[in-house]
């Protein structure tokens, strides 16, 4: 008799693999970056469904496929969200002291730097006539 | 930087100016602005002598292992004075506008 699809495998494979890929996207909004839990939740619904798979394999192997391929597609899984783990709860706090940043009450080290039009743009001009700039430093490399 | 332009009249109605600063070129940035629709100006600090100076330089962190910022956030009031500072501890985890507009309304209260 032919085994059955075991479906709960490769729905949550792909779903596992979509925790990983999908924070690029996530990371566009401030209430999925600050914390990822889509991207967690994601992980969370494949290894779930990774398990029953493998217990419908296992269990019923007569019925079932799925005991090589499923205990592979979990060993992968388990290896992205521990990779994706360590990404977002190690790598991402390794961020430099920047003890020597000015503090609150020191003066704004003065800057004359080019906007996108090529002009250039010194702190002083921004403050003159403003209650207050806001100065955002990022990474870059869009 | 998105949520920033979203709030930007919040900003402007109170009388703050944002700038960004990156490494990123001047051509980047404008295709950037242009991309999102920033109407605050993106300065280029290709260099990063500015980053420097403020020290808020991310040695290495670039894709190509170059120098970069870090992400953070400073408020300087009229007088040139630094009135509020965000240093994240999380490189994902970034000042909305919200914490900013906080931060001037308390300086604000305080009476300078």
């Amino acid at each position: 008799m032919k085994r059955k699809w075991n479906w709960p495998i490769w729905v949550g494979f792909v779903v596992a693999v979509g925790g990983l890929f999908s924070y690029d996207f996530f990371a566009r909004f401030p209430i999925t970056r600050d914390f990822p839990w889509a991207n967690l939740l994601l992980f969370g619904i494949g290894v779930v469904l990774l398990i029953v798979g493998l217990f419908r394999a296992f269990g019923r192997p007569q019925l079932y496929r799925g005991k090589i391929f499923g205990s592979i597609f979990t060993a992968i899984a388990l290896f992205l969200f521990a990779f994706f783990g360590y990404e977002i709860f190690y790598v991402l706090r390794q961020v430099p002291l920047s003890s020597q940043a000015p503090r609150v009450g020191e003066k704004a080290p003065e800057f004359t730097l080019v906007d996108p039009n090529g002009r250039s743009v010194a702190l002083a001009d921004l403050l003159s006539g403003s209650k207050a700039v806001a100065l955002i430093f990022y990474r870059g490399f869009w | 930087m998105r949520s920033f332009q979203r709030r930007l009249s919040d900003f402007d109605a109170r009388g703050i100016r944002i700038v960004s600063i990156s490494v990123d070129p001047p051509e980047i940035n404008r295709r950037q602005s242009q991309k999102v629709g920033y109407t605050f100006p993106l300065l280029s600090d290709p260099n990063a002598e500015v980053i420097r100076r403020y020290d808020v330089l991310h040695p290495g962190a670039g894709p190509k292992g170059g120098d970069i910022a870090r992400p953070a956030e400073f408020l300087i009031d009229s007088n040139g004075m630094v009135r509020w500072v965000n240093l994240t501890e999380n490189i994902a985890v970034r000042a909305g506008p919200e914490q900013v507009l906080d931060a001037f309304n308390q300086i604000g209260s305080a009476g300078q």
